[in-house]
């Protein structure tokens, strides 16, 4: 046990960055690392360092999808994996001058959803090679793979096929 | 709807001036402002109040979690019974329909909605990125979450599907940013033109900075009361007349290329080649409008509806919307605002208040905004709130309210109508 009166907290240099004082605003530091689990969307971030896209098929009703799912929303019943074409088509697109904080230092960048024949649903991606006056919806496009693998969605992007 | 239970009166509302930041006052004491302005406004006590729902979006914004409960104890409304209402950009309109089923099912004859968000403890761009983090975090935000981004490859397909044009755009920002030159609630109220809307910063091709609604701070609450107690507490109460809720995918990429969803006055001629969704159209909002329709009664909207307010976060989206909400067919919500038909004195007025494009976008707050613009409408009481009556729509007798998350995930459509 114990009891002392002269108990004091430890000073510290640390201090608060201060932005205005009237109402006060500090500053308040914030970030974490998560443990992030692909779960059953963990193949398709393997196969791309293969070189494949993997969707989805439905084992019951045979609907495709571009993006995989575990399961299908047509009929609820399992997918399959499905290799997708490394070619395609782009349904929509855009160029971002802004973006999130974590990208902005990318900007400008071309989106793009891309269609594959055969296919039910659609892919989002990005597409380099091209400006924006380039792009048009129809436009074939191919994909690419990263070497060096950042196990995200970004491993794979389009360019414009030849 | 199966049952729609008892009648919903919505008796009260008050609504906090939306800004890019006040500092001066947080979440609990903004939405203390509203609260207050909507109790007074009738002569409601604390004690009138049977329970609530709590209606924000963010845990991330400040980093503080059960802020609901923080607003409920501020505002005294402890031990009663609330909730937390969550669900993106439409949080606001699913918390007011919350609200609406609190009163309906009879467990409250009173419930007060209030909403609020606080989006200025961060910088513009953190808080497009945590807006982002409402995309599969998998699949979608890796490849450069930005929902600008989201809405503008939606934009390119729409000209694409139908010829809307740059310049259609360009006019609901004209039209909204003028409308709100009349509303003193308003963070964006401006005179401008089609050409300065295109000469704006391009934030992601074809939306310029003019084409995208800003983050703000603000604060909103509904009251809502069975008949009873609507007459017995107010003079002159609007009557929620139906609500819908539409669903869909939660990536863009996943939307199913069908059939229309047809309403009353559609037939599936009109849209032979059309593949539906698809990236072009919202479902959602398309289902919302359908069931809210059919619970009000509605067969021709365009007739029936004397006002819209729609969540017009992106000038796209608002045309996008037009035609979810069968104001006209699909393909033609550019030219349905090129021709003025949703002007102040157009066929149906929309967003007459200035829309989240000029009026802000405090997410958890804005859908209950809606309500309120809408309720003074019903009222004929804008010259009173507004202390202007230049946004009063004359014969406004029945009005919509539409909420829109995501990329369209979750949509609410509430009819309200003048009972007296």
């Amino acid at each position: 046990m114990t009891i002392n009166p002269n108990a004091k907290l430890e000073e510290t240099q640390e201090g608060t960055v201060v932005y205005n004082f009237d109402p006060l605003i500090v500053k308040s530091h914030y970030e974490i690392d998560y443990i992030h689990s692909y779960a059953q969307d963990s193949e398709f971030f393997k196969a791309l360092g293969r070189k494949e896209i993997l969707g989805s098929k439905c084992k019951k009703c045979g609907y495709i999808y571009a993006t995989p799912r575990g399961h299908c929303m047509m009929c609820g019943a399992e997918t399959e994996w499905h290799k997708l074409p490394n070619e395609g088509k782009i349904h929509a697109f855009t160029t971002c001058y802004f973006g999130g904080e974590a990208f902005l230092n990318e900007t400008p960048f071309h989106l793009v959803i891309v269609e594959f024949e055969g296919v039910d649903s659609l892919f989002l991606s990005r597409i380099i090679g091209v400006d924006t006056e380039d792009l048009y919806i129809g436009m074939p496009i191919r994909a690419k793979f990263r070497r060096n693998l950042k196990l995200n969605p970004t491993d794979v992007y389009f360019v414009p096929k030849a | 709807m199966k049952n729609k239970g008892q009648d919903v009166y919505m008796i009260s509302g008050g609504v906090t001036k939306f800004t890019k930041a006040s500092p001066d006052a947080d979440f609990r004491l903004r939405t203390k402002k509203a609260f207050d302005y909507a109790l007074n406004d009738i002569g409601m006590t604390l004690n009138d109040i049977d329970g609530s729902v709590a209606s924000y979006f963010s845990d991330h914004f400040q980093r503080q979690l059960m802020s609901g409960i923080m607003a409920q104890d501020y505002l005294g409304l402890t031990p009663k019974p609330s909730k937390r209402v969550e669900g993106g950009g439409a949080t606001g309109g699913l918390s007011f329909q919350a609200g609406v089923e609190e009163v309906a099912s009879g467990r409250m004859n009173t419930c007060a909605v209030y909403g609020f968000e606080t989006m200025s403890h961060v910088n513009t761009w953190k808080g497009n990125e945590f807006i982002a983090l409402a995309s599969d975090t998998n699949f979608d935000y890796p490849i450069g979450g930005f929902y600008t981004g989201y809405y503008a490859m939606m934009a390119t397909r729409h000209m694409y599907e139908f010829g809307t044009t740059v310049e259609q755009l360009a006019k609901v920002s004209v039209k909204n940013h003028g409308n709100a030159l009349h509303n003193p609630y308003a963070q964006s109220p401006m005179k401008i033109t089609v050409e300065d809307v295109r000469k704006s910063p391009m934030v992601s091709y074809p939306l310029t900075r003019l084409d995208v609604c800003a983050m703000s701070d603000g604060a909103a609450v509904a009251i809502l009361a069975n008949e009873e107690k609507a007459f017995e507490l107010c003079d002159n109460p609007v009557l929620i007349k139906g609500i819908g809720t539409g669903t869909d995918t939660m990536r863009l990429a996943d939307r199913p290329l069908g059939k229309v969803i047809l309403l009353p006055n559609e037939k599936e001629s009109d849209y032979k080649n059309l593949k539906y969704p698809g990236i072009h159209s919202f479902r959602a909002g398309r289902s919302a409008a359908k069931e809210a329709y059919e619970s009000a009664g509605i067969t021709d909207p365009l007739e029936e509806l004397d006002l819209v307010e729609l969540h017009d976060a992106y000038t796209s989206s608002e045309i996008q919307t037009y035609e979810d909400l069968g104001l006209c067919k699909y393909g033609e919500g550019g030219k349905f605002v090129e021709e003025g038909k949703a002007d102040l004195k157009g066929k149906v007025a929309v967003n007459p208040s200035g829309g989240l494009l000029a009026c802000g976008h405090p997410v958890g707050a804005t859908g209950i905004m809606q309500a309120v613009f809408m309720f003074w409408q019903l009222q004929h009481s804008i010259k009173k709130h507004f202390k202007d009556d230049a946004l009063q729509i004359g014969n406004a007798k029945r009005g919509l309210i539409h909420s829109h998350a995501g990329t369209g995930t979750y949509v609410t459509a509430t009819v309200m109508e003048a009972v007296k």
